[in-house]
């Protein structure tokens, strides 16, 4: 068959669909942000026009002069400082336990077997509603909030490390054994080392788990934190200081997402397998 | 010939599966010897017994005259498999043994960078083992085996996943580390022309289950060898031609056993 009619048999049976338009990245981003520019001026119009009810939906431009005042005054800067320390206590303790507890939990069968329903229920269980109690026992100060983030972080954690015990490379353990490891060496140079790239390759979800913790905890009860600017906000019904507590909050979440992936490639990719 | 390591009547069994039947193997000391056989037929199990990685279900495995217990702690196993820890560098690899054995920190470098320069990875210390090619990995586990400087080396199939320049060039490394200080070696293969050009003697496995040494060959090819070279030798052909009458039985067994699964 010579190639004129291989073709043309071609562009008959099978007719070639239509390109698709495929705009340029900075089509895109001035698309994303016209979308963003209607929604807003959707809002302030519908806000001015009387058919949102102000009093529940408040108005944009006063939310933003909201984050302004704040920015402006520096008391935003002192609430942030206090949410992201809570995060960041709640994730380092959080993981620091969750380690130990998974490779504990992953190594010891007896321990295995005994605590899985316990453990099952337990993560099964919604623990925001562990908020509550935290906040009894530990007082509207940081320690609450930090304990909320922890009893979030530890299970992502834990789960991700033991799974990843269990899981750890047989060869590797054997060729560690041959070269003469004694147990505690195996574990120092075998299983912490797996299972904490286990833990960086749950970075994001426990990271933002740690959060979500710290905000719910302040939201619950606290003397400070953008939780506690919100709350504030929603106790003297000043809706446009919840818009603008929840504009900063998710600012501020974006940018924490942005710094883990910026430490993570620092540390792990040359690393990754 | 003193015997430094010496498997009487090893019998393993997975469940009701026997791999390994009623198999002797004694490697002397300064010996290079290979095991062949079919694919599947025992050999890496064979090769975890002498390392004490696994317990045969019958048997005896005696290392220097004594009888082993736990894992062959004068043996060093460079396995199949990679076996390199992935978050430590080239040279940490390479140095783990000794960090292992408490040697100072710096010594274990020294010593770990003379390694690497001996197998060909100079400068490379640094490197992460996937930023390393598989031949380089290899050169990489190569060295942390023989850093341990043990008197046992147990090998299995070590460099088949590489191509075949490489390959010829890791051999007649591997020969020139042997030549230097005489260990005894078991190694594993399926290569037959890689068997007879490195070993004193060939041993040919039958097919499994029930696998046991069915043959006995010695090498008589003069050394120091040239892995290469000595492929076109007269004598090196003889052996070959004789060793493969016997081989080719058991891989045609194997293969029809597996063709019609019976050998399970
Ligand atoms: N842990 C195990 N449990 C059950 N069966 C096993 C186990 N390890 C090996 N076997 C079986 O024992 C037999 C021998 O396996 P082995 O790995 O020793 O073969 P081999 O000769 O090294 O093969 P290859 O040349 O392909 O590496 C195989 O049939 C395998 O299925
Ligand atoms: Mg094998």
């Amino acid at each position: 068959m010579g190639p004129a009619t291989s073709g043309s048999v071609a562009a008959k049976r099978r007719p070639r669909p239509p390109r698709k338009w495929l705009p340029s990245r900075s089509t895109i981003a001035i698309l994303q942000i016209t979308v963003l520019v209607i929604i807003l001026l959707a809002w302030y119009v519908l806000g001015k026009a009387k058919i949102l009810p102000e009093f529940f939906f408040g108005d944009p431009v006063l939310v933003f002069g909201q984050i302004w005042d704040w920015t402006a005054s520096g008391e935003i800067f002192i609430h942030l400082g206090i949410t992201l320390s809570e995060t960041l206590l709640g994730f380092a303790i959080g993981a620091i336990l969750g380690v130990i507890g998974g490779i504990w939990l992953g190594l010891s069968p007896v321990a295995g077997a005994l605590f899985d329903p316990y453990v099952k229920a337990i993560n099964a269980m919604p623990r925001v509603i562990l908020g509550p109690i935290f906040i009894l026992w530990f007082g509207l100060g940081i320690i609450s909030k930090v304990a909320l983030a922890v009893s979030l972080v530890y299970f992502v954690v834990f789960f991700n490390v033991s799974q990843g015990v269990r899981e750890v490379n047989p060869a590797i353990l054997a060729n560690a054994r041959m070269l003469g490891a004694s147990k505690r060496q195996l574990l120092r140079a075998v299983y912490i080392p797996s299972a904490l790239s286990w833990v960086f390759s749950s970075l994001h979800t426990s990271v933002g788990m740690a959060f979500v913790g710290a905000v719910v905890g302040e939201y619950l009860g606290s003397a400070g934190g953008i939780g506690y600017l919100i709350l504030q906000a929603e106790s003297t019904f000043d809706v446009n200081a919840v818009f603008a507590g929840m504009v900063v909050l998710t600012v501020f979440a974006l940018l924490l997402d942005l710094a883990i992936t910026i430490i993570e490639r620092r540390l792990i990719a040359r690393r990754a397998s | 010939m003193t015997r430094t390591l010496e498997l009487k009547n090893i019998t393993v069994r997975f469940g009701g599966y026997v791999a390994v039947q009623n198999t002797g193997i004694a490697v002397a000391e300064g010996e290079f010897v290979s095991i062949v056989g079919p694919t599947g037929c025992g050999k890496s199990t064979l090769l975890n017994v002498a390392a004490g990685l696994l317990e045969p279900t019958e048997g005896e495995i005696s290392v220097f005259g004594e009888p082993l217990v736990g894992l062959n702690s004068a043996a060093g196993y460079l396995f199949q498999v990679d076996a390199l820890m992935p978050w430590r560098t080239a040279l940490g690899n390479v140095t783990a043994g000794l960090e292992f054995h408490n040697v100072p920190r710096e010594i274990a470098r020294q010593r770990g960078t003379e390694w690497l320069t001996r197998v060909g990875l100079s400068g490379r210390g640094n490197l992460y083992p996937h930023e390393l090619s598989g031949g380089m990995r290899k050169r990489v586990a190569l060295a942390q085996t023989l850093i341990m400087n043990p008197k046992i080396i147990l090998m299995d199939e070590p460099f088949s996943a590489l191509d075949i320049q490489t390959r010829v060039l890791m051999e007649n490394e591997l020969l020139n580390l042997w030549t230097a200080d005489r260990k005894s070696v078991l190694f594993i293969t399926h290569d037959l022309d890689e068997a007879i050009s490195l070993s004193d003697k060939v041993i040919i496995l039958s097919a499994g289950p029930g696998t046991r040494p069915i043959a006995e060959f010695n090498i008589d090819l003069p050394r120091p060898r040239d892995v290469y070279e000595i492929r076109s030798t007269p004598r090196f052909i003889e052996l070959h031609m004789q060793i493969w009458d016997r081989l080719k039985e058991e891989v045609l067994k194997a293969y029809e056993r597996n063709q019609y699964g019976t050998g399970n």
